[in-house]
């Protein structure tokens, strides 16, 4: 009976049925597209995040730079040659120096804060690494000493004239040329490989760092990078003036993003060449379970009230660009416009349930005389605004799997990097933009904070949560209208439903 | 049988206070075919609700058989509407949406009847008002006579010991009404029912065993 009553009512009313279904499948179909494409930019957040901070990361540990004492250059100091740097050839001379610095901008702390996190309860494997820039300055200039020791080149003639024109340097006339380059430069823990920066990436050609290379001068290099500054497996590389063999390179693990930083060396050997022995810029934190990541935040930030602790969420936050813009999009407008599109649909389902009972308060109170019980015509109303609202959640799962298949189909490409001050002193200075290889801060060391900039595709997945939300969501209004229709029709007292009609 | 002691009722509408039943003391023996007439708002429908459980007295009792119906709870006037009375309205107050056969049935589904044992008595009780080929037709699709006897199969499907019609005829030209009322006297004669009808119409009135009039909320015999 309950079937057939509830069949042919449904069947009777179908343009009740239609506009309660319509709206519910427009709310259903809305609210899963949000929840997917919210989906999808939380995943091409985590791709970006993942580029520079490993899989696997739950905590960052970092310090937010001091101003520069007085007295302290701001950047990575200053190139310094001597009367004897460099080598003559002919009437030029051509200087070369590289620098290992922090740069701008940078912060480190003593490497002891990486066993403190280690101890903290819950933290399942934690490292360190020191962020740094390797800067270049080459140049080639004329010989100067050849000039004095000719004396007469240089004496002033009668007319405004030397006696002999100038020679030597880049173009033969006396000038001067100078290259400045930079390279991002990862000091890491070669030993520890769960945790950190390298466990995003996948070996490209040659090998990864070993536990054996501390202290050793062996790197690895971006792959991206090794191919623009052709260099390969078995070539060597210049840090800081000493020379590194370059024993692998690396790709990230994600298609869309690059790694970290452009070469990775053993952490006691860039401590030694940047002159900060026992300092370090970031420590990665892993907790055991996600459970925990609040709690050890809170045990971090107690244990290093000088550091800045930052979780996966906080990191989201650095995330820029149109990435960032799409995110804030799905969170205000996206999230507000499914919500006020749900109530509306919920209060449609509400006011024609009413409305029904309303309508059909002869009807329940012929039942009511002839010993239907209250239970049973609530069960009623509440079944047929549930199947009203499970044919409106059918129709909305539809709309909404469209939807997304059309979101998908335009695939929309989105911009994202990270770094926007959230590591103040992190690798995140310096890292490859873009995957060209082209290298990041500045040219006197000055920090660019757009390291790992990445383009990532925008994929709005179809996940069992969001079929559950859309099922949920259906059942929930359905079972609203119908606990409130049904309420209406309990309230009716049979004699006075009859006396309107008697 | 029906015992009605010093029944009243009295509603507030409006802030006014209505005396729709004043101190009613009345006794229908089972079986007895019983018409009540009276002006409109005279009390007939409030009586009819009283004696029908779906409504309680302000004061004073009534007994159906052995049960007190003024201070049973909901629930229970509720089964012995289920079980004992049968109701005829004047509008045949059947489910717009539910054939002829469904709308009968609903009568027997707070009394638990299977299905198929729903449906075998909803037609039979069809058959007994000549409404068998009719089993399968919306109200829509039905004349007013017909709707009527729907209703009435509805009331009877269940066997109750009372049937209670609020003018069966009202709505109905003068052949049908000779008809239901033919139908009702016969099922009366047929069943042993106790018979109440509440009518307008002296013709209808002429043909029960006892008249009740009632006016301004008293009632008297005829």
């Amino acid at each position: 009976m309950f079937i057939t009553y509830l069949r042919r009512e449904l069947a009777g009313r179908r343009r009740q049925t239609a506009i309660i279904a319509i709206g519910m499948a427009l709310a259903i179909a809305l609210v899963m597209i949000v929840n997917s494409v919210s989906s999808g930019v939380r995943d091409a957040q985590a791709s970006v995040l993942e580029s520079v901070y490993g899989v696997g990361t739950d905590l960052t540990v970092s310090e937010e730079p001091a101003a520069p004492g007085e007295g302290e250059a701001a950047g990575p100091g200053r190139f310094e040659f001597g009367a004897d740097a460099g080598t003559t050839e002919g009437e030029s001379t051509e200087i070369s120096q590289s620098r290992l610095t922090a740069g701008f901008g940078a912060a480190t702390f003593d490497q002891s804060a990486l066993e403190t996190a280690q101890d903290i309860d819950g933290v399942s494997a934690a490292s360190a690494a020191l962020a740094l820039t390797n800067m270049t300055f080459e140049g080639e200039l004329p010989d100067f000493a050849q000039r004095v020791e000719g004396g007469p080149s240089d004496e002033f003639v009668e007319g405004g004239d030397t006696a002999d024109a100038p020679t030597g340097g880049f173009d033969g006339a006396g000038g001067s040329a100078f290259d400045v380059n930079s390279f991002s430069v990862l000091g890491i823990d070669p030993a520890a490989d769960a945790v950190g920066p390298l466990s995003s990436v996948e070996l490209d050609e040659g090998r990864g760092l070993e536990a054996s290379d501390a202290g050793q001068a062996v790197a690895v290099l971006d792959a991206s990078y090794a191919t623009s500054a052709e260099l390969a497996v078995g070539d060597t590389i210049d840090v800081g003036g000493t020379v590194f063999e370059i024993v692998g390179t690396v790709t990230s693990t994600s298609a869309d993003a690059a790694t970290a930083a452009n070469v990775y060396i053993p952490l006691d050997l860039a401590q030694e060449i940047a002159g900060l022995d026992g300092q370090v810029s970031d420590i990665y934190v892993q907790a055991e379970s996600a459970d925990l990541i609040d709690a050890v935040q809170s045990d971090l930030e107690e244990a290093l009230p000088d550091a800045t602790v930052s979780t996966q969420a906080d990191l989201a936050a650095s995330v820029s660009g149109s990435l960032a813009t799409a995110s804030s999009l799905i969170a205000n407008l996206g999230l507000w416009l499914s919500l006020a599109v749900l109530a509306a649909a919920f209060l449609i389902a509400i006011l024609f349930t009413i409305q029904g009972v309303t309508r059909r308060t002869r009807e329940f109170g012929t039942l009511k005389a002839i010993g239907w019980s209250n239970r049973r015509i609530v069960g009623q109303v509440t079944g047929e605004s549930l199947v009203q609202g499970l044919i409106g959640g059918a129709a909305g799962l539809a709309l909404g799997l469209a939807g997304i298949w059309v979101v998908n189909l335009i695939a929309p490409t989105l911009g994202g990097s990270a770094g926007d001050g959230a590591q103040p002193g992190g690798v995140l200075a310096a890292g490859p933009q873009g995957g060209d290889g082209a290298t990041t801060g500045g040219p006197f060391g000055g920090r660019v904070d757009t390291a790992a900039a990445t383009e990532v595709v925008l994929n709005a997945p179809v996940t069992v949560s969001v079929i559950v939300i859309a099922i949920g969501l259906a059942v929930l209004g359905g079972l609203l209208a119908g606990a409130i229709g049904g309420w209406r029709a309990a309230r009716l007292r049979p004699a006075e439903a009859l006396r309107s009609v008697a | 049988m029906y015992t009605l002691e010093h029944v009243s009722k009295t509603y507030t509408q409006s802030k006014r206070r209505v005396d729709a039943l004043k101190d009613v003391t009345l006794t229908i023996p089972s079986g007895q075919l019983v018409a009540i007439q009276g002006p409109t708002g005279g009390g007939k429908s409030t009586l009819l609700q009283m004696l029908g459980a779906l409504d309680r007295p302000s004061t004073g009792s009534i007994m159906l058989g052995q049960s007190e119906l003024s201070h049973l709870p909901d629930r229970k006037l509720g089964g012995i509407r289920a079980k004992e009375i049968g109701f005829v309205f004047q509008g045949f107050n059947l489910i717009p949406t539910l054939t002829a056969q469904e709308n009968v049935e609903t009568a027997l589904e707070p009394l638990g009847v299977s299905g198929e044992e729903r449906r075998r008595r909803a037609l039979e009780a069809l058959a007994s008002v000549s409404l068998a080929d009719r089993a399968s037709h919306v109200p829509g699709e039905l004349s007013g006579g017909q709707q009527q006897r729907v209703a009435i199969a509805r009331a009877l499907v269940k066997e109750p010991e009372v049937l209670l019609a609020d003018e069966p005829t009202g709505n109905l030209d003068e052949e049908t009404r000779d008809e239901i009322m033919d139908l009702l006297e016969g099922l009366w004669r047929d069943r042993g029912l106790t018979l109440v009808i509440v009518t307008h119409d002296s013709a209808i009135a002429k043909r029960a065993e006892r008249r009740l009039h009632i006016k301004n909320g008293t009632v008297s015999e005829r």
